[in-house]
């Protein structure tokens, strides 16, 4: 049954480290098909392969086994399942297992990361080393030149030792699904650089026993250069590249049409798409589910008024057939929705003005303390916290009310409005910009982690996600009840010509009433 | 000189005939040009009524053609040659004045003294 293969799914996947790969596009397929039977109303949950950002050393060993068992195991909770779970409750447990691999996936890229600085750092000491270790009888000749050498390669092993914490070591701020290109490029070139140094020595100073040591710290020092070479192409290729804008992108809302515009350089499709997340926590107001059901009441209640038959190929049995809708009833629709939104809007008001008239009546009752007030009784004189719950009450209707009419009450909780209470009055705030923060909504980042939804993105998009984006390129963040439609446009290449004036050449003449000898 | 929308207008007129003088390649009048439809009437010295957009003679080169054929500063040009000057923009003005192929411009000119000896002499004889 269903509820079986939820449970079955999850626990078969867990703790193997997963391949996004081509699996977003296989998942569609298999939705597809078993979307024609089952009711539309069945939902894919994909938590444990969402946040997963693959280390470049499991990437080519686990494709394989991963995308034999997957058809079978992934998980799609119906609405008409008998024992139907809630929706809460089936992320609630792809949560649990996802936290237990989440480390796990989070951390590998940092422990790579060090281990491949590790042998970098080690490397050039090691090749100053080892002569001494290996031929301890033999003097190790090092003139001033050398020694010379030996302060500039300190240095620059250190400035290499910065470098590579900044870029490669700190943690990511976000788990992609496939591994960035570049920085597997990176790593490989590295690592191929060392091997043939130490191939390199290993033949030609060690075996043939190379006496000269100054020859070995300048083969060291050039090792460590080639290597801060590396590094700055690291720089460009992960930090500067995409620094440039040269795409436009405009991202839809699906539920409500919120568009924005933003300027982006040169990415990958899942890095573009982690900028647009960012941007999306930035400057999208809240997503209020709550605001839509007036549309699907409305194309609910149009669907209704309809007997819909199918004149072809059917018996009298099945058939429906379009009847056509009464004119009136369509007068009605329009109309319905022009009074209803003009009475929606005088409501807000009201219930407006008599918000803000009960916020500035409260923030009357009370202000800071001031030098005369000292002899005051104690009783009078509140911290913080308690001046904003002395002061609360007195707002607290018209403030639920308000809330309740512009339905965003399950945003605001009563501590949460308390704290900010505090924080304007230690702040010095006017009421007004008390009120700010609850008459408008304000980005998703603003109100609490639960909203978030921080992992329940999924990225669908027809091209590698690894591949650039490009002018045209089209995808869908995916998040539990809307999408983030996004498109491409390449910034258009703009010619500017310049033009001298003289400064000398500006001259006037007035034109009314001019004067014309003739 | 005012005039009343979608009345004809009506003045005393002065009939004056200049001869055109050539200097240096161009055939000159002798006095210079203000007002037009497309100007700003407001700004007009001579005119009684500040929103007539009309033709004035602004300046008269002394010794020049206009000054011996009679034209006076402040004068309103209501005719050159039969063409009207009533509506006409500056630029109209100009090019009906400076015709080349003509030497002799004849001009319809109205002032208030013409208006003032009129009535004037009317009151001294008045009509039965």
């Amino acid at each position: 049954m269903d509820t079986e293969s939820t449970h079955s799914g999850y626990s078969s996947r867990s703790g193997r480290s997963n391949r996004h790969g081509d699996r977003s596009r296989e998942r569609h397929k298999a939705t597809s098909s078993k979307d024609s039977s089952r009711s539309e109303r069945s939902v894919v949950i994909n938590p444990p392969d969402t946040p997963s950002q693959d280390s470049p050393v499991h990437n080519e060993e686990t494709r394989g086994e991963e995308d034999d068992n997957w058809g079978e195991t992934t998980t799609a909770v119906t609405g008409t399942s008998e024992l139907s779970v809630s929706q809460e409750e089936v992320v609630g447990l792809g949560k649990e297992i996802q936290d237990r691999t989440q480390s796990f996936r989070r951390y590998l890229p940092l422990v790579v990361g060090s281990c491949v600085g590790l042998l970098v750092l080690a490397t050039p000491l090691v090749f100053l080393l080892l002569p001494a270790v290996m031929w301890p009888d033999r003097p190790q000749t090092c003139d001033t030149a050398c020694e010379g050498l030996f302060l500039s390669i300190s240095f620059k092993i250190l400035m290499l030792l910065v470098a590579i914490w900044a870029l490669f070591l700190r943690p990511s701020r976000a788990c992609l699904p496939r591994v960035c290109v570049y920085r597997a490029f990176l790593t490989t070139l590295t690592l191929l650089l060392t091997m043939s140094y130490w191939l390199f020595y290993g033949v030609r100073i060690l075996d043939a026993q190379d006496e000269d040591y100054q020859g070995i710290v300048q083969f060291a020092v050039s090792l460590v250069d080639s290597q801060l070479f590396v590094h700055y192409l690291a720089v460009v290729l992960l930090e500067l590249r995409h620094l440039r804008p040269c795409y436009s992108v405009c991202v839809i809302r699906s539920t409500d049409g919120e568009t924005r515009h933003y300027n982006i350089g040169q990415l990958s499709i899942q890095r573009a798409a982690l900028s647009i997340l960012e941007y999306y926590y930035r400057d999208f107001p809240l997503h209020n589910p709550a605001l839509l059901s007036a549309s699907k009441h409305r194309a609910a209640k149009h669907l209704a008024g309809l007997k819909v038959y199918n004149v072809d190929g059917y018996d009298g049995n099945q058939s429906r057939s379009t009847a056509p809708p009464a004119a009136k009833r369509k007068d009605n629709a329009h109309n319905e929705l022009y009074y209803e939104e003009a009475d929606y809007e005088r409501r807000v008001r009201k219930r407006r003005a008599r918000l803000v008239v009960a916020v500035e009546e409260a923030f009357t009752h009370v202000r800071r303390m001031k030098k005369e007030d000292e002899n005051a009784t104690p009783s009078d004189i509140m911290d913080v916290h308690e001046a904003a719950l002395a002061v609360f009450p007195s707002m607290a209707r018209a403030m639920q009310k308000y809330l309740r009419t512009t339905r965003r009450q399950h945003c605001h909780t009563m501590e949460s409005i308390q704290k900010h209470l505090a924080f304007c009055l230690v702040n010095n705030m006017s009421p007004k910009a008390f009120l700010e923060a609850y008459l408008a909504p304000g980005p998703t980042l603003q109100y609490g982690p639960e909203r978030w939804m921080a992992d329940q993105w999924t990225l669908i998009s027809e091209a590698s996600v690894t591949s650039a984006i490009k002018e045209g390129t089209e995808f869908l963040l995916k998040c539990l009840d809307f999408s983030l439609a996004v498109t491409v446009k390449s910034i258009p290449y703009i010619r500017l010509t310049e033009e001298y004036i003289d400064p000398k050449l500006h001259k006037f003449i007035l034109l009314l009433q001019s004067e014309t000898s003739v | 000189m005012s005039f009343i929308p979608g009345q004809p207008v009506t003045a005393v007129v002065q009939r004056i005939e200049i001869q055109k003088l050539r200097q240096g390649g161009n055939l000159i009048l002798g006095f210079s040009i203000g007002g037009g439809i497309d100007q700003d009437p407001g700004q007009n010295p001579f005119s009684e009524d500040k929103s007539d957009k009309g033709i004035y003679v602004t300046r008269i080169s002394p010794g020049g053609p206009a000054e011996v054929a009679g034209l006076r500063m402040g004068d309103k040009i209501m005719q050159v040659n039969g063409w009207d000057m009533t509506m006409v923009t500056h630029d109209q003005a100009r090019k009906k004045l400076t015709r080349e192929k003509e030497d002799v411009v004849r001009l319809l000119i109205t002032r208030k003294s013409l208006e003032e000896v009129v009535s004037q002499s009317k009151g001294r004889n008045p009509r039965p």
